[in-house]
């Protein structure tokens, strides 16, 4: 009581007028609050309409991509054309050396058939006016298919003598043409094709001879320059598959390594605050300068293969490496105390706590960080262009040490090349892929989050 | 409990210090073989730091120190040549909030045991959990679920596996650290009877909030204030005739 009397309530407000004022500020309150709520819908719609519109575009032009014009022809294995001697067998007295040479030398010869003729003359016989034309006619087929019929005989010489129906790629021209990528009405000046070339092809297209026929070249082949129409992704995809193995290894590992010394075991000092603040600046470096680092420190001074994906695997471990690192210590620091309390109590030692209670909790989020960490890997472009990823390879890498390109690179390629109108279905096809990737990368993180997420 | 049973655990001038900051001045007392001693005292008063120095938990936080010695039959738990999994083998410890691990009931139990290697074989790790869980009243209440996750039961039975998680290991003594004080009027009731039971096999050093419930189930009761023991007696003696007045003032509710 005493309390009270020595400290009246001083009334600004008339207690009759409270409510009035009550009513009026709750007005203003809920006026706030609407216009926050539109604001942020409307970014939402706007982020989620932007995202929509990047999709229908890449989709839209990338999909006719998977589809490309190829001509089925009879091929007939001629031997008058394959003047080839048998293929070599391995003698009993002969040393694996002394065969593998007999072999090459069998295959070069092999090598020097002119496999373009089959495919003219079986192009004459179905296109009669075709002599008058024969440089016309050796552009239909694009020109990597004729290895595709070496390799066939390579594989088995019974074939000469036979006839083979084949599905043969055409050149990249005829399927810009075909799509309807190049205004027909333009000169014969402006297009690519001859006029004779456009005429045949309507004509085999009307005919089913040219189809639009999923492209297996765009996944099983490696880039080319030489045959457009042949270009693959196969070689940046193993490009980059080495690269994520590499990084897989090597940051994964090494970062939830450091992330627990880190969290639970180093001592707080000036020294780990100093670790601490460079790993959050290492996250910030511009990828392009771990580009740098990689060629003047791994292939300038340790000699690794230039364009190899070993080397770029390394860089982009090392910048993956803060993410992960970061990201796992989050996790450790987000799992209760209570529980490592609990081992403690018990007499667990502190590493039998972590590595039995702690870690298996912060499984999911370490792990998830890691493949977002990955996934940022897998998109880099940067850092690639300076270790030399971005030359021009025309193989699928064997190994990591050989030379390869990597997918986002390809994109970075393949978006520069000349011939716009085939190329910019393929970079659009390339970015799908890529995509898909991600996507998938992402999903399993969301998936190993479910699975091995436990209720408290 | 009389004066003369045996001292199981001595403080000789513990002092404990959170950085520059001192937390404990001074404390000195025994702690006698199966008794339960209860610590009481307002909030920050070092009852729960005095608690943790019995175990050692105060190691595990940064910029702790504690100085002072504490002996537990005798011996020194600071001395280097005692490994504190050791210690803490002996004086078990049950939280403020009761705290499972994410695992089976079973594990839950079982985890203690197996990290000393208390069970050869898988049947007799199978009879610690059930006698743990007998004693501390929850077996019959989880025995057809011993292998749904802990963190499933109410917080009175959590509380209680956590009781019998600490037991399973056998310990001497089980520290308790404000164990109701997350918990219903019912679960308390089931705590507190459950640690009369315990008495009689360990010694329990009790930390709580409620002067009613170290009323009840306490033989003695230490009061703290400011980081120093005030007075510590028979806790019949203690609320019914307390020898300072900070004391009488604390637990006839002056201030608190």
């Amino acid at each position: 009581m005493t309390i009270l009397a020595e400290n009246p309530i001083k009334t600004v407000v008339h207690p009759s007028q409270v409510q009035q004022k009550v009513i009026a500020s709750l007005n203003r309150r809920h006026r706030k609050e609407a216009w926050f709520r539109r604001t942020g819908l409307l970014a939402v719609l706007i982020s989620l309409s932007l995202v929509a519109l990047l999709f229908i575009n890449i989709f839209s032009k990338g999909l006719p991509a998977f589809w490309q014009s190829a001509i089925t022809l009879e091929i007939y294995f001629d031997p008058q054309i394959i003047k080839i001697p048998a293929k070599p067998e391995q003698a009993a007295d002969e040393s694996d050396n002394d065969f593998r040479q007999r072999y090459l030398d069998w295959q070069t010869q092999v090598g020097f058939v002119n496999f373009n003729r089959l495919i003219t003359d079986s192009l004459q016989k179905i296109l009669p006016d075709a002599s008058k034309h024969r440089r016309d006619l050796g552009r239909i087929v694009t020109s990597g298919e004729r290895f595709a019929l070496r390799d066939m005989v390579i594989a088995d010489p019974s074939i000469i003598g036979q006839t083979r129906s084949l599905h043969l790629l055409t050149d990249a021209n005829i399927d810009v043409w075909l799509k309807g990528n190049i205004d027909r009405s333009l000169p014969d000046a402006q297009q690519q094709l001859s006029p004779k070339m456009r005429e045949w092809i309507d004509k085999l297209s009307a005919e089913g001879v040219i189809q639009n026929r999923f492209s297996l070249a765009l996944f099983m082949n490696p880039d080319s320059r030489s045959s457009l129409a042949s270009a693959g992704l196969a070689g940046a995809f193993m490009g980059s598959f080495y690269m994520m193995l590499v990084v897989i290894l090597l940051a994964v590992p090494m970062g939830v390594a450091a992330a627990i010394y880190l969290e639970e075991f180093a001592p707080r000092n000036k020294l780990t605050d100093l670790v601490e603040v460079n790993i959050n600046n290492l996250a910030a470096v511009p990828s392009i300068v771990f580009g740098l680092l990689g060629a003047s420190v791994l292939i300038g001074w340790f000699n690794l293969p230039m364009s190899a994906p070993i080397v770029g695997g390394l860089v982009l471990s090392l910048m993956t490496l803060p993410t992960v690192i970061i990201a796992t210590r989050s996790t450790l620091k987000a799992i209760p105390p209570s529980i490592r309390q609990a081992a403690l109590g018990l007499g667990a030692s502190k590493m039998q706590a972590i590595f039995h209670h702690v870690l298996p909790l912060a499984i999911p989020g370490i792990l998830t960080g890691a493949i977002l960490g990955v996934a940022q890997a897998l998109g880099e472009t940067a850092p690639l262009l300076l270790i030399g990823m971005k030359s021009f390879v025309a193989s699928i890498p064997a190994s990591p040490f050989e030379q390869a390109s990597a997918l986002p690179v390809q994109i970075y390629l393949w978006q520069g090349n000349e011939l716009r109108n085939f190329f910019e279905a393929r970079t659009s096809a390339a970015i799908i892929v890529l995509l898909l990737m991600m996507i998938s990368l992402n999903g399993l993180a969301i998936w190993l989050r479910k699975k091995y997420e436990k209720r408290w | 409990m009389s004066n003369s049973a045996a001292v199981k655990i001595s403080a000789k001038d513990v002092k404990v210090f959170y950085g520059e900051n001192e937390a404990l001045h001074g404390i000195s007392m025994d702690v006698y073989e199966n008794e339960v001693i209860s610590f009481i005292g307002p909030s920050g008063c070092g009852k729960s730091t005095f608690l943790r120095c019995m175990n050692r938990m105060n190691d595990t936080i940064e910029h702790c120190r504690v100085t002072g010695s504490i002996t537990l039959d005798g011996r020194d738990i600071h001395d280097p040549s005692l490994d504190v999994v050791q210690l803490r083998a002996q004086v078990g410890m049950v939280f403020q909030k009761p705290n499972p691990f994410p695992k089976s009931i079973y594990e839950n139990i079982a985890y203690g045991p197996k990290l000393h290697g208390l069970a050869e074989r898988k049947a007799d790790l199978d009879d610690i959990v059930e006698s743990s869980l007998r004693r501390a009243g929850l077996w019959n209440e989880v025995k057809d679920r011993l292998d749904q996750p802990g963190t499933g039961l109410s917080g009175g039975q959590q509380q209680r596996l956590c009781i019998a998680r600490s037991i399973a290991v056998s310990p001497e003594v089980i520290l308790m650290d404000e164990p109701c004080s997350a918990l219903d009027p019912i679960a308390t009731s089931i705590i507190e009877e459950l640690i009369d039971e315990l008495k009689q096999n360990f010694t329990i050093v009790i930390v709580t909030h409620n002067m009613q419930q170290a009323a009840r189930v306490s033989d003695r009761t230490a009061f703290f204030h400011l980081g120093n023991l005030i007075e510590i007696g028979n806790t019949n003696d203690l609320f019914t005739n307390p020898q300072q007045k900070r004391t009488e003032d604390y637990i006839t509710g002056r201030y608190g």
